[in-house]
């Protein structure tokens, strides 16, 4: 990230892209294979995830043009690759017609809503090692390479903004789904549900906090990183 | 001692010659013509172009000696400004060669400049070169040479942080306002007191796109003045405070001998903001901001020592960034020197020669041996006449390629030579 050379910054875009292609690819064989999206076991849920994380990160270094964002997101991408090499790569089961509606629906928007959630962390990250600089005046290195408070906060509000209503909507044809699959509706298992409900109140006080009472720049940077731990809490919660 | 094309420089500068003697050497722009055309008059001076800003006056040259041409380029300085030599011989400095193209990528690349990487250096040597263009006193060497340093000076802002950071009070806070918003266009600055770093700062950031300007201060005239000028509106000295929440940047500089903004002002301003960050710059000694105020959530406060701070901690990135460029300029010269080499022909006439020689030798050799009937002084004849003939067909091309590669395609001259007669096998 320090390297200034052009060619390396290009290099690594290059190679991130050169993955992004193989990993649609990927994706790709393996849905025609299975016959159905890749959202019904957790290895595929993080496959998936990683492909929106690095689709939704190439959207806003286009539209933002913001440097150094992939240095903060593709650690994250390559922890979710990670995490999926141990996961069982066995085909997922295809449940009955109506219940794989909802079931698309839900692992779709949530996924997407995971992917913004991703970059409101790594903006939120960056926010904080920025905002740190110039608070304690020491200004290092990623002070002039990393951008300005304003447009990492901006980031931060836009992908939440994003991000949130689609969990939302995720959560709710979740919900759905799973009275579809013969069960109550707040009958499933309580430690797989609150951290859901605990992510859905901290990205829901940080996406109205900032409407109603100006919640913005450190607090709202630690608040969409906060939501990612929890995230990621759940997701191990999930497996 | 080569008979090829020789590079030298004579000069002065800000750090051998104190301003008192500079201001004597500069050449003058009106005058430069007549100087540049009265140095590539003498016989001994090929091309030349002289660089004169108010840092440096220097003499670049191609000459037919080294060690003359730097005395005639150091008489030449002292016979036009009308000072004795003995004065100056110690203020001048003079390098040939590589040393003269590694003088000038440093000096292009502003790493001489007097602010390491300051833009303007560059633009003063292209000014130099474009001027000695135009008058032809420039040639093919220090056409190359100085092309060459353009693209080495822009190579090295690119790849290197040189003039990346702010190196002055108001660049410095312009740097953080940029850091703290994005885009300064849509921002407004509050001053509060007329003084005239206040000033600078705020025409640094109207010039960055700031478009809204308030200005308080104790005499409303005062600040009149100072808002006219810099077409923004004066405030009342007392109702800057209800209207402080309206700027995103304040820049204090009143005498006032207590803090005029304290830590609960601000946080009422803040929550009139809706926490929209606000960046509070204190040029006042004594101080018109409590350092308090830092403390508060959204709001940064730098004050003159802070800014000093910041700008001492950026020179020393800069000093940084200068071995950095340094290691592209060596790389640079190595290769300006690569293709320099190749426009003296020396080495190649003595090539080609040795080559036909070679050949001669070899030819005649294997033919006397079959003709042991002739005497020896025959044989002396044979080799006299081969030798006479070979040195007869080399004559012209040989004259020629000297005088060829003084013009601006010799090199292409000598790789044909090269080429013709397999020398680079």
């Amino acid at each position: 990230m320090v390297y200034r050379r052009p060619l390396v910054a290009t290099l690594a875009g290059g190679m991130v892209a050169l993955g992004l292609i193989f990993q649609t690819v990927s994706i790709g064989i393996r849905s025609s294979i299975t016959g159905h999206g890749p959202y019904t076991t957790s290895y595929e849920v993080a496959m998936f995830l990683a492909w929106f994380m690095v689709v939704i990160y190439f959207l806003t270094e286009w539209k933002y043009k913001i440097k150094d964002l992939g240095a903060f997101v593709i650690p994250l991408v390559f922890f979710v690759m990670l995490i999926s090499v141990f996961l069982s790569k066995e085909a997922g089961l295809v449940p009955e017609s109506e219940v794989r509606f909802w079931l698309t629906l839900h692992r779709t928007l949530s996924i997407i809503g995971y992917a913004a959630f991703s970059i409101a962390f790594a903006a939120g990250i960056m926010y904080l090692i920025q905002e740190h600089q110039v608070k304690t005046k020491k200004l290092g290195i990623m002070y002039f390479r990393m951008p300005s408070l304003e447009v990492l906060d901006d980031l931060n509000f836009k992908v939440i903004t994003i991000g949130f209503p689609l969990f939302t909507l995720g959560f709710m044809t979740g919900s759905i789904w799973n009275t579809k699959m013969d069960q109550a509706f707040f009958s499933w298992d309580l430690a797989k549900t609150m951290p859901m409900v605990m992510v859905w109140l901290i990205y829901g006080m940080v996406f109205f906090g900032r409407m109603a009472t100006g919640l913005r720049g450190k607090k709202a940077a630690q608040g969409a990183i906060l939501g990612f731990i929890a995230v990621i809490g759940s997701f191990f919660l999930h497996i | 001692m080569t008979s090829g094309p020789n590079l030298v420089l004579v000069g002065v500068n800000h750090k051998t010659t104190p301003v008192e003697i500079r201001e004597k050497l500069a050449f003058s722009q009106v005058k430069l013509e007549a100087s540049l055309e009265q140095l590539v008059s003498s016989p001994e001076i090929t091309e030349n172009i002289i660089l004169s800003t108010c840092n440096r006056v220097e003499i670049y040259a191609k000459v037919e000696n080294t060690d003359r041409g730097i005395q005639l380029l150091q008489d030449f300085i002292c016979d036009y400004h009308g000072i004795s030599r003995g004065n100056l011989d110690q203020y001048f400095y003079s390098y040939c060669d590589n040393q003269a193209v590694e003088h000038l990528f440093r000096v292009s690349s502003s790493l001489d400049s007097m602010v390491l990487g300051e833009a303007q250096i560059l633009g003063q040597v292209k000014d130099a070169y474009s001027t000695a263009r135009s008058f032809s006193s420039t040639g093919m060497v220090l056409n190359q040479l100085f092309e060459k340093a353009f693209n080495v000076a822009k190579k090295v802002r690119e790849e290197t942080g040189i003039s990346e950071r702010g190196v002055s009070i108001s660049s410095a806070a312009v740097e953080l306002a940029k850091k703290i918003f994005e885009d300064l266009e849509n921002h407004s600055v509050m001053l509060v007191g007329t003084g005239e770093m206040a000033e600078l700062a705020a025409k640094h950031l109207i010039s960055y796109g700031v478009k809204t300007v308030y200005v308080a201060s104790r005499t409303y005239e005062r600040a009149a003045a100072l808002a006219q000028t810099l077409n923004g509106c004066a405030l009342d000295f007392e109702s800057f405070k209800e209207e402080m929440h309206r700027a995103d940047i304040i820049i204090t500089s009143t005498a006032a001998p207590t803090f005029i903004i304290r830590k609960e002002m601000m946080e009422a301003a803040i929550q009139k903001r809706k926490n929209k960050p606000i960046f509070l710059i204190d040029i006042a000694v004594p101080r018109d901001i409590a350092p308090e105020v830092n403390e508060l959530e959204n709001v940064y406060l730098y004050d003159i020592d802070d800014l000093q701070n910041v700008v001492n901690a950026n020179m020393e990135e800069r000093q940084k960034e200068a071995e950095n460029a340094m290691d592209i300029i060596k790389q640079e010269v190595t290769k300006f020197n690569n293709w320099f080499s190749t426009l003296d022909a020396v080495p190649t006439i003595v090539e080609m020669r040795n080559r036909a020689e070679d050949m001669r030798a070899f030819e005649v050799d294997k033919t006397l041996k079959n003709m042991d009937h002739l005497s020896s002084e025959d044989k002396e004849t044979i080799q006299q006449l081969t030798q006479s003939l070979v040195n007869k067909i080399l004559h012209k091309p040989t004259i020629n390629l000297k005088k060829k590669t003084q013009s601006q395609d010799g090199h292409i001259y000598l790789k044909a030579i090269r080429h013709l007669f397999h020398l680079d096998d």
